[in-house]
């Protein structure tokens, strides 16, 4: 694991957690939320477990996402906090 | 002091994941939206399967995969060492994990979705105040 990777991974993963929760925008935090997952992988690519961080690509990046934007399309887009 | 110092420093990567599993349980607790609470508790629970992974990574070790020969058939198969490989145990556990969180993840949209449909908000005071009109 090489640290400067790491570190620099998990400071935009700290980001875009924080990004994903403060929003107002519900589609914006699907994004994001996206995005974190996106870079959770890439964390456990350099960690060396290769099955999880395909797995999160998938499932985490890919099914979640569509999961929160159709929930979203279904219900409001709008949100108080 | 330093030596207090050194310690945070070395094991910078505990403490982030510290941070992150608290930024979820905060939007559990914390957030009014139903949809913004889901996105903190997959994010509390990722938090801890990177706690998980990052325990079985040893240093200076390879992938989880059999190099070169496969060592089936007669006497020149390469003998194996487990030392040299990153420990895959961690990662088959919270490979189970993540896809247990994934259909977490759908059953409780497709609860916020009917929840919206017979409330016409997500926001849980609004919830709160049509409940008790009833």
């Amino acid at each position: 694991m090489l640290w400067p990777i790491d570190l620099i991974v998990l400071t935009f993963v700290i980001f875009c957690a924080v990004a994903a929760i403060t929003v107002k925008d519900l589609l914006g935090t699907a994004i994001l939320f996206s995005a974190y997952s996106f870079l959770m992988c890439l964390l456990w690519a350099v960690m060396g477990a290769v099955d999880v961080a395909f797995t999160e690509a998938s499932v985490g990046a890919g099914v979640s996402t569509v999961f929160l934007v159709a929930a979203v399309f279904r219900t409001s887009r709008r949100t108080k906090d | 002091m330093t030596e207090l110092v050194g310690l945070i420093v070395a094991k910078y990567n505990f403490w982030l994941y510290i941070i992150l599993m608290m930024i979820g349980l905060y939007a559990m607790i914390a957030k009014n939206n139903l949809m913004k609470k889901l996105v903190g508790m997959n994010i509390f629970q990722t938090a801890i399967i990177l706690f998980y992974v990052s325990i079985g990574y040893k240093h200076g070790a390879t992938l989880p995969i059999i190099q070169g020969d496969h060592g089936g058939h007669g006497t020149h198969g390469a003998v194996i060492h487990a030392a040299e490989y990153i420990n895959p145990l961690p990662h088959v556990l919270m490979l189970t994990a993540i896809v247990v969180s994934v259909a977490t993840f759908g059953v409780a949209m497709a609860l916020c979705v009917r929840v919206y449909r017979r409330y016409q908000t997500l926001e849980e005071d609004e919830l709160r105040i049509r409940l008790s009109e009833k």
